[in-house]
């Protein structure tokens, strides 16, 4: 029996056991700053690409609006400015700055100095000030894409002609044009008031983000007072029976039912069954809807479990009903835990993108949307879709878009992690 | 009671009325989420009991061949169409793999970290900003994978001199499992923390360190919880859309080599449903077929790992 003889520690195997504790410790502890690594590599790109976009190229022109240029066709007042040739009054603005231009590509070169969207920023500004007709205003008007990637350094001067995009001459007279002060970076308003568009330096999210208002409005009317008043009655009201151990069953699994499978059902059935319109924020938002609901729920019962049973009795006990004891004590002290749950429902909806692909919600549109039935896309649908857009410009639009949506869905929770840490009582 | 107002009784009456309305309301509002698995499972049956009727359900399963391409005109050569889905399944598979291999091991060693070794201070500053990760919209991370990490493996395996593809499922796994880990690891970490002290403390009085009361008491003891968790973050990852929609391929390829483009079951649904469609063509169905697929499988996985997690936390409870 001699082996079972207590033998202290070997100094050795000690010391190997205490490498491994370190060992462990520090790949724990890299674990950790991995996760946090990717996300600030992740922040870091997505900004430092989205911030050019804030920024757009604009072309100082001289444009002489002759009186006769809208005199033509019937009709008067705004009637008759819309029927003048802009796009003609800026190509030949920008050719007399150029008159050396003579043959039929330099002249074309010349024009796509410009973007096509500059002949309505000409008419918008004629019709905002009729009173200019017949005089010569100096207006500055939006560059195309190419010129405006040169301004930023995306495209490179002494990158090969074919792949620079902006050819010999065309640098030349962008030099010019530096040289007199008629070429600068303004605030890209565009970006944040137009709908979408073919152009990139004409592409805006606003309409996305009407789209995205809409969608989650819809979805916050219906999904938040059903998952309010099924959690109260999951938790005050439901028997304990199988039907009701059913009903729990479901919510937790649809809860992890893939998005794109509420998509699906949208599709079958708001879409063919029912008719509803194709690529409409109304459809979007039922959609939308059923997939918060059962987070809704979840954390509305949770909410409602943490308030005491002692404040439910003492209503019941002076004479409340049961349902007056629910809605009158119980439910206002489970509010802001409901409200935090349905925040944070509301930010993955607005982030949600799959579902909206399925009704529809990916169509081109240019036109903001005004009513819930209009076809609309989501902030995040357009995202997708630029991202996909071969034009350079459109990378940084992209990002552009992807933080405003990072905008929107870290302003949702951050409201509710304040919401939770001032409202949240321990009873 | 003689001094009890009648009116009061009369009120009475009608308050209980207003209650049983208010309580059907209650139990109408609380029927919705079963209506809507109804919907969900009825929808996808009925569309795709009209494929099966033009596809045989054992072509769908085994089928090793997909490409649902229809022919506009009858007599067209190849006009039929193939739907075998295993190409699709693989394609999944390969990139789950990859996500779980990234989020699997990451997620539980930071839930290890920030349960056992962090400071009450370091834990609460890390673990919201950790979870900011999960809050991050898909589209984003497709944007990433797509337009960064994508080129960024093809740049590195040309430099070792590797044949990768520009829509490799390993950028797509990657940043699918980058998506994954807060989720990995804020359910470890509810299993973990819910292993009472005293197993811990007994470990530890027996002399032993702490990554091994760590490795042979508590993650043994919070094993159920933790595959529970991996469970959901599996079905997460398969029913995962927008990051392989961007940054996957299109072209289903039966292969097991990560650096392949491969197609999976979500992004073939997207493709067959958007843009114009005819909504009778096999076509359009078997997206439909599809998620009847992904449902079950998703559903199977889902109930297990709820299971899993429940019966864990009755046992310490």
């Amino acid at each position: 029996m001699t082996e079972l003889a207590f033998k202290g520690p070997e100094p050795d195997q000690l010391r190997r056991r205490h490498r491994a504790e370190k060992r462990f410790r520090l790949i724990a502890l890299l674990s950790v700053w991995l996760g946090l690594a990717f996300l600030s590599v992740l922040f870091v790109i997505v900004v430092t690409s989205g911030a050019d976009a804030v920024r757009q190229t604009k072309i100082l022109l001289n444009i002489s609006l002759d009186s006769s240029e809208f005199e033509g066709g019937k009709g008067s007042g705004l009637a008759q400015i819309r029927k003048a040739n802009f796009e003609g009054l800026v190509k030949r603005s920008i050719r007399n700055d150029f008159p050396r231009a003579k043959s039929r590509k330099q002249k074309r070169e010349l024009a796509k100095l410009v973007s096509s969207g500059a002949a309505y920023e000409v008419r918008e500004f004629v019709e905002a000030n009729p009173e200019k007709i017949g005089e010569s205003i100096d207006i500055w008007v939006t560059a195309s894409d190419d010129v405006d990637m040169l301004l930023k350094g995306k495209l490179k001067r002494n990158m090969p002609a074919d792949i620079r995009q902006i050819s010999d001459q065309q640098l030349i007279w962008l030099d010019q044009l530096q040289a007199e002060d008629r070429l600068e970076t303004q605030f890209n308003w565009t970006l944040f008031t137009k709908g979408d568009s073919r152009e990139p330096e004409q592409a805006g999210i606003a309409g996305a983000m009407i789209g995205s208002l809409y969608s989650v409005l819809v979805c916050l009317l219906i999904s938040f007072p059903l998952g309010v008043l099924a959690s109260i009655y999951l938790e005050s009201f439901a028997p304990k029976n199988g039907w009701t151990s059913f009903l729990e069953v479901n919510i937790n699994n649809l809860a992890a039912v893939p998005s794109i499978v509420f998509g699906l059902l949208g599709l079958a059935v708001f879409l063919n069954f029912f008719q509803l319109p194709r690529s409409a924020p109304l459809v979007g938002g039922m959609v939308l809807a059923l997939m918060t609901l059962p987070t809704i729920i979840i954390a509305g019962r949770a909410a409602i479990q943490s308030v005491p049973p002692s404040i439910k009795e003492a209503a019941l006990a002076v004479g409340a009903s049961p349902i007056q004891a629910v809605f009158h004590h119980v439910l206002p002290l489970a509010m802001p835990g409901i409200l935090t749950g349905t925040i944070i429902g509301t930010a993955r909806a607005l982030g949600e993108t799959a579902p909206l692909l399925m009704i529809g919600m990916v169509a081109f549109v240019v036109d903001l949307p005004v009513t819930f039935t209009d076809p609309a896309t989501a902030l995040p649908v357009q995202v997708y879709l630029w991202s996909d857009m071969p034009e350079r410009a459109f990378a940084e639009r992209t990002s552009a878009a992807i933080l405003v949506l990072l905008a929107f869905v870290g302003a949702l929770n951050l409201t509710a992690v304040i919401l939770r840490n001032k409202f949240e009582t321990r009873y | 009671m003689e001094h009890y107002p009648r009116k009061a009784f009369a009120k009475s009456a009608k308050l209980v009325w207003q209650e049983r309305m208010v309580m059907s309301i209650l139990i109408i509002c609380s029927t919705v989420a079963i209506l809507t698995t109804i919907g969900i499972v009825a929808s996808l049956i009925f569309e795709s009991i009209r494929f099966f009727q033009v596809v045989p359900i054992t072509d769908f399963l085994f089928g090793l061949h997909w490409s649902p391409q229809m022919a506009i005109r009858e007599d067209q050569v190849g006009s039929s169409g193939a739907f075998g889905a295993v190409p699709l399944l693989l394609g999944t598979l390969l990139i789950s793999a990859v996500a779980l291999t990234v989020a699997g091991p990451v997620g539980l060693m930071a839930a290890i970290f920030l349960s056992e070794y962090a400071s009450h201070g370091f834990r609460a500053k890390i673990k919201p900003t950790l979870e900011i990760l999960a809050g991050i919209p898909t589209v984003v991370y497709g944007f990433f994978a797509a337009i960064v990490v994508a080129p960024w493996i093809r740049r590195g395996g040309e430099a070792i001199g590797l044949d990768v593809s520009s829509e490799s499922a390993l950028a797509a796994g990657l940043v699918m499992g980058i998506m994954t880990i807060p989720f990995v690891s804020s359910i470890s970490d509810d299993a973990l923390t819910a292993v009472p002290a005293s197993l811990k403390e007994g470990a530890l009085g027996l002399g032993s360190t702490r990554s091994e009361a760590i490795k042979k008491v508590i993650i043994p003891a919070a094993l159920p919880g933790i595959a529970g968790g991996l469970l959901l973050a599996t079905s997460r990852v398969i029913g995962e859309t927008m990051i392989v929609v961007m940054a996957a391929g299109l072209t289903a390829k039966l292969t097991l080599n990560p650096l392949d483009a491969v197609t999976t079951v979500t992004v073939q649904i997207v493709t067959l449903l958007t843009g114009d469609q005819e909504f009778d063509s096999p076509k359009t169905l078997s997206a439909f077929a599809l998620g009847l697929l992904l449902f079950t499988v998703t559903l199977i996985l889902n109930v297990t790992a709820l299971k899993l997690v429940k019966a864990y936390r009755e046992q310490y409870d």
